[in-house]
């Protein structure tokens, strides 16, 4: 009896949820969303174990992220380098490419930009010449930093895996001593408390949108814009054709003419452009020098966004604001709430777990299977060309 | 046909149903196998005879229908109670582990022991008793890796055997096999029966059927199509049953008017993926308007010799000249352009990307071209008509150009395959198993295909492992062995035996000195 009860419920409940899905067109981000519900409900738990009525929490939560005007523009602020780091993992994705490096090609991006940005003539450039060139060094170190395990990739055979934490750790060690080093003084301004770089020049720097905390600059529509950008590249040029191509089925790209080797390193090497590019923007709008202790985490975040949303450049907008939002307003809620922001690390860390194991949410929701989009594939595959 | 019915059965299968979603896959399929008989079950891929015996091994569940091993009903939950119950399979794709010996693969999931530790001792004495009592001679010793493809299938029954099993099921067991290794196996099979084995045979080569079934079922479309005596039935008979209409087998061709040499491969040697070198010196000139056929057993350099000369994979020696160019050491894209087309041997790996709609597939070495790209720009409108043209031209069954390619039929999607390659000026085309695994009304539709393009005057390189293709096909054939050309022939004047000969041996049979 209780069980065709159940099975009634079950249909019903079905029933609701397809007409919402067809009248939102749904279907491909139902996985993604069960995920986050999932996580909240037992991110949920996890408060009320503490002792804390969840509640209380995810509400003290919801405010820090758009309680006002300026908490939106600081959670908004907060989400524009995920954009560029979530992009990265994109673009590799998208090649059959697991670009773990965007870490350190932020690095290198926001360092180089910061270096630019502090030369002599700078100050006599105006801002129309200056941004974009500040900008430009950042997607220049970033494609460098990208570009050299591209190449190992394609020469060697090196898994950019491998190659790309290794290249992590040197960014990391390397930006730091020459960040750091007082002698020789190679980067390090003098004058500051912390260890960074010196100002940069005043015409380099984003304008500024909103006075919050971080401050939102023009650097988002940069991002954003750069998303239209490469969704309309992977959907509509030949060079986006043959990337995707590539990272379907490398075999029949190199059958059918793709010179695969060059799409991987340009693939790589572009990934990186957008880690440094968001690393300038940072530069640039936000802090107006380098510190690399600023970057720390933003490219490992980039993974889980990128999954999140599913490689799709578009989607990777909102993804990012809803993993930036929740970054932004988990101190109130440690505030209000004495609830520690690591919940917030612990709730995004199920999100991912969930989309990369979405067989769970399939069977949670009785959702049908479908075909796996491509992004599973390049994200579980480990196997060369 | 009576005396069959007398037999008792050992194996009875009423009214299974199994579908999946979307296709049905078998559809209340009546089956018997009789004690000590060889059962041959006939069908086109796709027509649902895997999922019978998969059904019947306990790999599927049946939706409907039951089945009765020694007029007893069972329920197969999974392949050990299929075991337990005295049945083996023999898979088309071995399941063996090469770098275990004979002995350790045998044993491999039902392992003898002795206290903790395997008791090898006891199984070589096993399977030296099965080896001698079915005439399966295999050093229990040797590791498999060494074995020829022959001796692992021989493993692999051994492996049945071990398990005692008395009823067993071996799919599509001679698509490896060399002619004469096909005529060993079928010894080995008939010593089964007469040893008091029953066996299903699983096939499509009308050929062996009749060779040496006792009983033929053929399956179409998952349904029971008809059983058939071997005594009374023809190849044309089954072949119609298979299809469920006339089948034309011999391919409709005129003489060949051969021009001008337009492929010249003069010494060529390739590696393969190992370092080793399996293209050894092959040359030949292949003359515009005629279709040269290369013979051989898989793995004698077909492979890399195919990839060689389109540019897929580099040489170590030799050179290739197309249409009096010199292509040796150019990028497949570059050969492309000089006038030749490439229907490769595998056509998932390297043919098509599988969830590209047809339309990306039908264009997928020409999406740069002017007619389909505005600079860097792809023009989806022009590739859609494309596309809508080339389905239609070359019949390929869709219900739209936008459906993944994975979603159609084998046969259909080497379609796809041959009208992106036919489509355009074709002076050179290089075609690679053409017809594998495909029913015979595609095979028939790509072997017109093919011969349409030598009429046009297109030189064609051949390669297949179906000798009646290269048969069919060829107006001139070469045997290739270990990697280079053992002997060519003009495609009228050569027999099955004398390829099947110089196939497996690499020497005529007066000219033993030759290697």
């Amino acid at each position: 009896m209780t069980g065709s009860g159940n099975n009634r419920l079950d249909r019903s409940l079905a029933g609701f949820r397809q007409r919402i899905v067809d009248a939102w067109s749904l279907q491909p981000l139902l996985v993604p969303i069960y995920a986050i519900i999932l996580s909240f409900i037992i991110g949920g738990v996890l408060i009320a174990i503490i002792g804390v009525n969840p509640f209380d929490a995810y509400w003290a939560l919801v405010r820090g992220m758009f309680g006002s005007s300026d908490r939106i523009a600081g959670s908004l602020a907060r989400s524009v380098p995920f954009i560029g780091s979530a992009l990265a993992l994109a673009f590799a994705f998208k090649a059959g490419l697991f670009n773990i490096g965007a870490e350190g090609q932020l690095l290198v991006g926001g360092l180089t930009a910061a270096w630019v940005g502090t030369w002599a003539w700078m100050t006599d450039t105006p801002g129309i010449f200056a941004i974009p060139i500040v900008l430009l060094a950042g997607l220049i170190g970033g494609f460098v930093w990208g570009w050299i395990p591209g190449e190992l990739r394609a020469r060697t055979g090196a898994h950019e895996v491998i190659s790309t934490i290794m290249l992590n750790s040197i960014a990391l060690f390397g930006v730091r001593w020459l960040v750091n080093s007082r002698d020789p003084l190679i980067l390090r301004d003098t004058t500051a408390s912390v260890p960074r770089t010196q100002q940069i020049s005043d015409t380099a720097i984003l304008p500024e949108l909103a006075d919050s905390n971080p401050n939102l600059h023009m650097g988002i529509f940069v991002m954003i814009a750069v998303c239209f950008l490469l969704w309309f590249v992977l959907r509509r040029t030949t060079f986006g054709f043959e990337t995707i191509t590539v990272g379907l089925n490398p075999h029949a790209s190199h059958y059918a003419g793709i010179n695969v080797n060059r799409i991987i390193v340009m693939a790589m090497a572009l990934s990186g452009a957008f880690a440094g590019l968001a690393a300038a923007s940072e530069v640039s709008g936000t802090n107006q020098f380098f510190q690399p202790g600023t970057f720390a985490f933003i490219g490992f975040d980039g993974i889980a966004i990128a999954l999140l949303a599913r490689a799709n450049p578009i989607a990777i907008i909102p993804a990012s604001i809803l993993w930036g939002s929740l970054l932004a307003g988990a101190p109130l809620m440690q505030q209000e709430a004495d609830v520690s922001i690591d919940v917030v690390r612990i709730i995004q860390a199920m999100v991912l777990l969930f989309v990369a194991a979405d067989a769970i949410v399939r069977y949670l929701f009785r959702m049908r299977g479908e075909a796996g989009p491509h992004i599973e594939a390049a994200a579980t595959g480990w196997s060369g060309p | 046909m009576s005396t069959a019915d007398e037999r008792t059965p050992v194996l009875e299968v009423f009214g299974v149903t199994k579908t999946f979603p979307g296709v049905v896959a078998n559809e209340d399929v009546d089956f018997t196998l009789h004690q000590g008989e060889i059962h041959c079950l006939l069908g086109e891929n796709g027509a649902g005879k895997s999922t019978l015996m998969n059904v019947v091994f306990g790999l599927y569940q049946p939706d409907q229908g039951t089945i009765k091993v020694r007029g007893e009903q069972v329920q197969m939950e999974g392949v050990h109670d299929a075991i337990d119950h005295g049945i083996g399979m023999v898979h088309q794709h071995f399941q063996l582990i090469p770098v275990f010996t004979v002995a350790e693969n045998v044993i491999l999931g039902d392992e003898l022991t002795n206290g903790p530790f395997l008791d090898l001792k006891e199984a070589r004495r096993r399977i030296r008793e099965i080896e001698e009592k079915y005439g399966l001679a295999v050093d229990p010793d040797i590791k498999v890796g060494d074995l020829s493809v022959g001796e692992q299938q021989r493993v692999e029954l051994v492996k049945a055997l071990f398990r005692e099993a008395d009823i067993l099921i071996l799919d599509e067991p001679t698509a490896v096999l060399t002619p004469g290794e096909v005529d060993d196996f079928f010894g080995v099979v008939r010593s089964l029966v007469d040893q008091g084995k029953s066996i299903i045979f699983i096939t499509h080569k009308l050929r062996e059927v009749l060779a040496v079934a006792d009983r033929i079922t053929v399956l179409r479309g998952g349904k029971v199509a008809g059983t058939a005596d071997p005594k009374t039935a023809t190849q044309q008979s089954l072949a119609n049953l298979m299809v469920g209409r006339d089948v034309v087998f011999q391919v409709e061709k005129g003489e060949a008017k051969p021009g001008e040499p337009v492929l010249r491969i003069k010494n060529l040697a390739v590696e393969d993926d190992r370092g080793v070198q399996t293209v050894n010196g092959f040359s030949v000139e292949v003359r515009a308007g005629e279709i040269f056929g290369i013979a051989g057993v898989e793995g004698n350099g077909q492979r890399e010799l195919v990839e060689a000369v389109t540019g897929m994979r580099h040489n170590v020696g030799g050179t290739v000249e197309i249409l009096g160019i010199n292509a040796t050491k150019l990028p497949p894209r570059k050969i492309t352009e000089l006038g030749t087309a490439h229907i490769p041997e595998d056509r998932n790996k390297h043919g098509l990307v599988g969830s590209y709609t047809i339309a990306d597939n039908l264009v997928l070495n020409r999406y740069h071209h002017e007619s389909f790209a505005r600079r860097w720009i792809r023009d989806h409108h022009a590739i859609h008509k494309e596309a809508e043209s080339l389905v239609k031209q070359y019949d390929v069954r869709t219900p739209a150009v936008q459906v993944p390619v994975n979603t159609l039929s084998g046969g259909n999607q080497q379609k796809v395959i041959v009208a992106r390659e036919l489509t355009g000026e074709v002076e050179v085309l290089f075609v690679s198993q053409p017809t594998r695994g495909l029913d015979v009304g595609s095979i028939e539709f790509i072997h017109n295909q093919i011969i349409a393009l030598r009429d046009r005057g297109a030189a064609v390189l051949l390669v297949s492992a179906e000798l009646d293709e290269i048969l069919s096909l060829s107006d001139r054939i070469g045997v290739l062995y270990r990697g280079r050309l053992v002997g060519t022939f003009e495609g009228k004047e050569a027999t099955r035996e004398q390829l099947g000969y110089l196939m497996a041996t690499g020497a005529t049979p007066e000219s033993e000195q030759a290697s």
